[in-house]
C-alpha cells in the first residue's frame, strides 16, 4: 500500500512538472488574503513550490481572526482589488456566490479533472457549495478545522488528583465521555493548586465583538438538542427547534461552565486568550479549534505527553462539533484570473495537499486522511478524525452577518452579562433570526 | 483643484471690484483662496450628506449589489426609534457621556485651579498631564484593555495594593457593572487635561484687580471664589463640556479597543452600534437613517447649548 | 509683596499645589511608562503575575514587531545552520524562525505619508481661505463659516457610510490619495478656524503699507502676512498632524492592505500562536513617542494652540 501511494506521489510530480512548463508562460503576481495564523504561514512555506513553477510571484494578505471577517467583507463589498485569492470563511461563501464576489469554479474543476469526491463530504458542503446540498462550487476545500478539546494529561495523571477525583465524583479521571463529566472535571481543576500556582478549568470562547462566543456556544447547544430550525422547512419554523428545551439546557451548560470553570476576566476570549492561557499553564481544559494542535504538540510548556486531545463530547441529544476551517476561492474582481485558477489547480493536486498537511496545514482531501498511516502520524490526528466526522455549521446565508451578530448579542448577554433567562435569549434569537428572514424575503 | 472654475469666476468678477491694476482684484483672490476648500467640503463633507439621507429612504444595501433598491419611505426611522435595543445603546452613550463630563470638568477644574498657583515647575507637569489627549485613542485604548487584565494587568494590580482586593477578583471589562465604568476612567484619563487647559486660559484671563478689589471689601475667599472665579470661568467651563461633549457623543476609536461594546451590549455607544449595521450587517439604508438621526440629535442639542452659552457669556 | 496678596500665592500654598499636581502627573504617565516598559519585556514578563516590575529587558518585542516568524519543531531547527545575527539567535531560542519582514514598516510609513500629505493640504488650502475669510467680504461668510465648523458634528462612522460608497464608485477605497484627501477635508474646518485667528490679529496695516508701496495682494500675502502668521501656522500644522496621525474609524473602514495606517494596525498585531503584548506595546511605542517628544518639545505653541483654538470657537 504505502509503495502504491509512493508511486501515485512521484508519477503525480511528474505530471506537475510536466504541466510546469506551460505554467511558466503566466507570469505576473498574486494576492493571496487569509487570517493572520500558523497556518498561513506554512502556506507561504508550501506555495514557494508554486512560485517555483509558475514564475508567478506571490503576495500575502493575513489579517488576525477577530478582524479578519470585518476587513475582507469590507475589502469585497468595497470593490477592492487587493485580493485575488481569498480563503474565505466557511459562512460568508453564500453571501459571496449571490452577489458574484467569488467565482463559481464548477467548469474550470471539469476541465482539470478535480473531483469534490475528493474531499471529505463535509468539508465540501461546508466550504465550497452554495446553496448547500447542491453542486454548485465556489471554492477548494482548503483548511479543514473543528472545535475541540485539549487537555492537560500530566495534571490529569497525578494518582493524588485521580483519587480525589474518584472520591468526589465516583467514576475516574480522565477524557470526559459526555459534556457533563467534562464540566465536573473543569469545576474539579478551578481554583486548585498545583505546583504552587492557582489553576482553572477550562478556557472556552467568550468573544464578544466577531464570532467568538457563538463558535463556542454550539458545542454545547448542538449536543443538547438545538437546530438552526426544522429541516423540512428551513427559514419558517424556528421556533421550537432554535428554543427546544434542550437548546434551553444547552444553553445553560455553558453559562455554568463559564460562572464555575473558567478563568477571571475570560469574558472576551477567542482563539488567542484561550491558547495563552492553556500553554501559560493557567487551566485544565482548552476548547480551541484544531488548527492549534500543532503548536501546543510542539510547544516547550505543555507539548509532548503533557497534552491530550480529544473530540467535542457528546451530550443527551448527540455529538456534534462547531465546524471551522475555509475554502480557497477567486475573487472575481482579480486582475489575473488565470495565476488564480493556475494556483488553484496547484493547491489541489494530492502530493501538495499531503505536503499541507505534512507541514502543519490541515488537508480535507481524503488522499491524506484516508491513509491508513495517518492515524498514527500525530498524537492529534485520531480526534481530529472523529471531529471531523461529527461537524456542524452555522448559517451560510448571504444574511450570515445580520444573523450571526444576532446570535453573538443575545448569547453574550446572556452568558456573560447575566441578563434574563436562557429561554429569553433564545426566544429573543427566534425573533431577531425571523425577522432577518423576513427581510431577506425568504419567509 | 478646478482651475478652470477659478478662471471662469475670475473673469466674471467685475472690473470695477479691482483695487489695483496689476494682478488680480480681491474679488478674485477671495475667490481662489476660498473655492478649493469650499470645493472640497462640498464633495467630501455636504455632498456624502445629501446622499446619507436619500439612502435613509431606501433598503439599499452595499454588499446586495445585485438586489433591487427600494424606496421604503419613513419604515427605517420608524424601526430605529421604536428598537428597545438601539434605546439601551442611547442610554450607554448617556452614562458614558454624562460621567466622563463630570469627572472631567470637577478634576480638570481642580487641576487647573492647582496650577495656576504658579509654582515652581508647573509647566513641566502640566505638559506630562496633557500627554494622553496628544496620544492616539485606537493604540491607547488597546493597550489600556492590558492594564485592565484581571492578575496581570497594571491596573488590578495597582487598585488590589491600595485596597487589599484580590486583583484576581475583579473585571474592569468582562463585568456589567464595572464596564462602563472602565471607559469612563480611561476617557477620564485621556481627556481631562482638555478641561483643565481650557480652565487655565479661563483661570490667567481674569483680572487681578477684580481680587484686589474684593480683598479691599474684606470678602472671605470663599466668597471670592463664588462671586469671581465661577462666574468668570463659566462659559470657559462650558465651551470645554461643548466640545468634549460632541467629541464623547461621536466616541468609537477608544471604547471599540477597549471593549468592543461587551459584556454583552453594556458598553455599545451609538457610534460601535451603528458601525455594526453599516459595516458588519451591511445594512446600508437602515445606518443612513441611524445616522442621520445621530446627527440631527447631536446638532440639535449643540444648538441649544451654544443658544445657552451665548447667554451666559452676554451676562 | 503681602502675605495678604491675593493675586500672588503663599509658599505653603505653592508646596501643596504643586505635591498635588505632580501626584496627578505622575499617575497620568504610569500607563504611558507601562507601554513602554512592555515593549523591553519578554512574552512570559509581560503576562507575569504580580506584574514584573524590575526584568531583564530584552528586544524580543521589537524583533517580533518587524518580522513575521514561523514556528519549527526541534527536527527542523537541527537541520538549519546556525543563527547569523542576534535577532536571528533570539528568535531561534523561542523554537521560532524569521520569514521575512512584518507589515509594520509599510503602515508606518503610510501613517507618514497619509500625515504629512494631508497636513500640508490642509494647512495650506486652510491659510489661503482663512486669509480671505479674515480681509475680504466674502458673500454668505458667516454661514459659511458655521457650515464648516458643523461638519465637525457628525460622528465619523456616519460619514463613513457615504464616503465608503464615493470612494468605491471612484476607486479611491484603500489609496493614500484617497486618505489624504478626506483628512484633509476633515481637518480643513479646524484650521480655517484656528488660522482665521491667528490672521485676524495681524494688523491690517502692514498690508496696507506694502500695497500702497506697489506691491500687489499676492505679494502682500506672501511677503507680509505669511511671516506674520507663521507661528500661528506651525501650531495648525501640528494640530493636523496630530488628527491625521490617531485616526482610527476612517482608517479602520477604508483602508485595507494598500493603504492602512498604524492604528488599525497595531491593535491587530498577533504573535506566533498568541497574543504578543510585547510586540504590541514595541508597535505602540514606536507610534506614541515622536507625538510625545513633540508634545514636549513643542509645549509653548501647543498648550497656547489648544486652548487658543477653543476659546475662539
Amino acid at each position: 500500500m504505502e509503495r502504491l501511494k509512493l508511486l501515485t506521489v512521484s508519477a503525480l510530480t511528474l505530471g506537475a512538472s510536466l504541466s510546469a512548463g506551460a505554467a511558466q508562460a503566466q507570469q505576473g503576481e498574486l494576492t493571496l488574503c487569509w487570517a493572520a495564523w500558523d497556518p498561513a504561514n506554512a502556506l507561504v512555506e508550501l506555495s514557494k513550490d508554486f512560485e517555483a513553477q509558475s514564475g508567478i510571484k506571490m503576495n500575502f494578505e493575513f489579517v488576525p481572526w477577530p478582524n479578519f471577517a470585518d476587513r475582507m467583507l469590507n475589502e469585497l463589498n468595497s470593490g477592492g482589488t487587493l485580493c485575488d485569492l481569498l480563503i474565505g470563511d466557511s459562512q460568508w461563501i453564500g453571501g459571496a456566490a449571490e452577489n458574484g464576489q467569488y467565482i463559481k469554479l464548477n467548469d474550470f474543476f471539469e476541465a482539470n479533472g478535480i473531483s469534490m469526491d475528493d474531499f471529505l463530504p463535509a468539508t465540501v458542503t461546508g466550504y465550497a457549495e452554495w446553496p448547500k446540498g447542491t453542486p454548485n462550487y465556489w471554492a477548494l476545500p482548503a483548511y479543514a478545522d473543528v472545535v475541540g478539546w485539549t487537555y492537560r494529561k500530566d495534571w490529569f495523571s497525578r494518582p493524588e488528583l485521580q483519587a480525589e477525583f474518584k472520591a468526589k465524583y465516583g467514576y475516574d479521571l480522565g477524557v470526559p465521555e459526555d459534556l457533563a463529566q467534562l464540566k465536573d472535571i473543569a469545576q474539579f481543576f478551578q481554583g486548585r493548586e498545583i505546583d504552587g500556582k492557582t489553576v482553572y478549568g477550562a478556557a472556552i470562547y467568550t468573544e464578544r465583538g466577531s464570532e467568538g462566543i457563538t463558535m463556542g456556544v454550539t458545542n454545547a447547544l448542538y449536543n443538547y438538542g438545538f437546530d438552526y430550525g426544522n429541516p423540512e422547512n428551513p427559514y419558517a419554523e424556528l421556533d421550537g427547534w432554535v428554543n427546544s428545551p434542550g437548546a434551553v439546557a444547552g444553553l445553560e451548560y455553558y453559562k455554568e461552565l463559564y460562572d464555575t470553570a473558567t478563568p477571571p476576566g475570560a469574558s472576551d476570549w477567542y482563539m488567542s486568550e484561550t491558547i495563552d492561557a492553556y500553554k501559560s499553564g493557567q487551566v485544565a481544559l482548552q476548547m480551541n479549534f484544531a488548527f492549534i494542535w500543532p503548536g501546543v504538540d510542539a510547544d516547550p510548556n505543555v507539548g509532548g505527553d503533557k497534552s491530550g486531545y480529544f473530540a467535542n463530547p457528546p451530550g443527551p441529544a448527540g455529538q456534534y462539533a462547531q465546524l471551522g476551517g475555509q475554502g480557497i476561492s477567486v475573487v472575481a474582481n482579480t486582475d489575473n484570473m488565470e495565476g488564480a485558477l493556475a494556483y488553484i489547480k496547484w493547491f489541489a493536486q494530492p502530493e501538495i495537499q499531503q505536503r499541507w498537511t505534512d507541514m502543519g496545514g490541515a488537508s480535507a482531501m481524503k488522499f491524506v486522511l484516508e491513509d491508513p498511516a495517518y492515524p498514527d502520524r500525530k498524537p492529534y490526528n485520531r480526534a481530529f478524525l472523529k471531529s471531523m466526522s461529527i461537524v456542524k455549521d452555522f448559517w451560510a446565508e448571504p444574511a450570515y452577518a445580520d444573523l450571526l451578530l444576532a446570535m453573538q448579542d443575545r448569547i453574550h448577554r446572556y452568558v456573560v452579562a447575566g441578563e434574563g433567562t436562557a429561554q429569553e435569549a433564545l426566544d429573543g434569537l427566534v425573533k431577531d433570526w425571523t425577522e432577518i428572514f423576513e427581510d431577506e424575503g425568504k419567509l | 483643484m478646478p482651475k478652470p472654475v477659478i478662471e471662469r469666476v475670475a473673469k466674471a468678477t467685475p472690473a470695477s471690484f479691482a483695487r489695483r491694476v496689476r494682478g488680480f482684484s480681491d474679488r478674485t483672490i477671495a475667490w481662489i483662496f476660498v473655492t478649493p476648500t469650499i470645493f472640497l467640503l462640498l464633495a467630501i463633507n455636504i455632498f456624502p450628506l445629501i446622499w446619507t439621507i436619500r439612502l435613509s429612504f431606501t433598503n439599499f444595501r452595499v454588499n446586495r449589489i445585485n438586489a433591487d433598491v427600494k424606496f421604503v419611505g419613513l419604515r427605517n426611522y420608524e424601526r430605529i426609534l421604536s428598537d428597545p435595543d438601539i434605546w439601551q445603546t442611547m442610554q450607554a452613550t448617556a452614562h458614558f457621556l454624562f460621567w466622563t463630563l463630570f469627572f472631567q470638568v470637577l478634576i480638570g477644574f481642580a487641576l487647573a485651579w492647582l496650577i495656576n498657583r504658579k509654582f515652581r515647575g508647573n509647566d513641566l507637569w502640566t505638559t506630562l498631564i496633557v500627554l494622553p489627549m496628544m496620544l492616539s485613542p485606537a493604540v491607547v485604548g488597546n493597550f489600556w484593555r492590558f492594564l485592565y487584565q484581571p492578575q496581570i494587568g497594571l491596573f488590578n494590580y495597582v487598585v488590589g495594593f491600595f485596597t487589599g482586593a484580590d486583583p484576581a477578583s475583579f473585571s474592569m471589562i468582562g463585568d456589567v457593572s464595572l464596564a462602563p465604568w472602565a471607559i469612563v476612567i480611561v476617557d477620564t484619563w485621556m481627556w481631562t487635561p482638555f478641561v483643565m487647559l481650557i480652565c487655565l486660559a479661563g483661570l490667567r484671563s481674569i483680572p487681578d484687580y477684580l481680587y484686589e478689589a474684593a480683598a479691599v471689601d474684606r470678602a472671605s475667599k470663599w466668597r471670592q471664589f463664588w462671586t469671581i472665579t465661577v462666574p468668570m470661568i463659566l462659559p470657559f467651563l462650558m465651551l470645554a463640556v461643548l466640545f468634549r461633549g460632541i467629541e464623547n457623543f461621536k466616541m468609537f476609536d477608544l471604547v471599540v479597543q477597549l471593549t468592543g461594546g461587551g459584556p454583552g451590549s453594556t458598553t455599545e455607544l451609538t457610534s460601535i452600534n451603528l458601525k455594526r449595521e453599516a459595516f458588519e450587517k451591511w445594512r446600508t439604508g437602515y445606518a443612513s437613517a441611524y445616522a442621520v438621526i445621530l446627527f440631527v440629535t447631536v446638532f440639535g442639542l449643540a444648538s441649544i447649548y451654544v443658544k445657552a452659552l451665548n447667554r451666559v457669556k452676554e451676562r | 509683596m503681602s502675605a495678604f496678596s491675593i493675586t500672588e500665592p503663599t509658599r505653603r500654598q505653592k508646596w501643596i499645589a504643586g505635591i498635588l499636581v505632580a501626584l496627578y502627573a505622575l499617575i497620568t504617565v504610569m500607563p504611558l511608562v507601562w507601554i513602554v516598559m512592555t515593549g523591553f519585556k519578554t512574552g512570559p514578563d509581560s503576562i507575569a503575575y504580580p506584574p514584573k516590575v524590575v526584568f531583564s529587558p530584552s528586544l524580543e518585542g521589537y524583533v517580533n514587531l518587524f518580522t513575521t516568524q514561523t514556528r519549527l519543531t526541534p527536527e527542523q531547527i537541527e537541520t538549519l545552520p546556525p543563527p547569523e545575527t542576534w535577532y536571528d539567535r533570539l528568535v531561534r531560542e523561542r523554537e521560532k524562525t524569521i520569514v521575512g519582514p512584518s507589515r509594520f514598516g509599510q503602515r508606518f510609513l503610510n501613517s507618514v505619508v497619509i500625515g504629512f500629505g494631508s497636513t500640508f493640504l490642509s494647512v495650506f488650502l486652510g491659510t489661503l481661505a482663512a486669509y480671505a475669510f479674515s480681509r475680504f467680504k466674502v458673500p454668505l461668510k458667516d454661514d459659511l463659516l458655521f457650515f464648516i465648523l458643523s461638519t465637525r458634528m457628525m460622528p465619523p462612522i456616519a460619514a463613513a457610510i457615504p464616503i465608503f460608497l464615493m470612494f468605491r464608485t471612484l476607486g479611491l477605497s484603500d489609496t493614500r490619495l484617497g486618505m489624504i484627501l478626506l483628512y484633509t477635508a476633515v481637518n480643513l474646518s479646524l484650521a480655517v478656524w484656528l488660522l482665521k485667528g491667528f490672521i485676524d490679529e495681524i494688523p491690517r496695516e502692514y498690508e496696507e503699507a506694502a500695497l500702497i508701496d506697489g506691491y500687489t495682494r499676492f505679494q502682500a500675502f506672501y511677503k507680509v502676512v505669511l511671516p506674520q502668521a507663521a507661528t500661528g501656522i506651525a501650531s495648525t500644522a501640528i494640530f493636523c498632524l496630530i488628527f491625521a496621525w490617531n485616526e482610527y474609524a476612517f482608517a479602520v473602514l477604508l483602508t485595507s492592505g494598500n493603504a492602512q495606517t498604524a492604528p488599525p494596525f497595531i491593535p491587530t498585531i498577533i504573535g506566533v500562536g498568541g497574543l504578543d503584548w510585547p510586540a504590541v506595546a514595541a508597535g505602540a511605542t514606536l507610534f506614541l513617542l515622536p507625538v510625545m517628544i513633540f508634545t514636549i518639545v513643542l509645549r509653548k505653541h501647543l498648550l497656547r494652540g489648544i486652548t487658543f483654538g477653543a476659546v475662539r470657537k
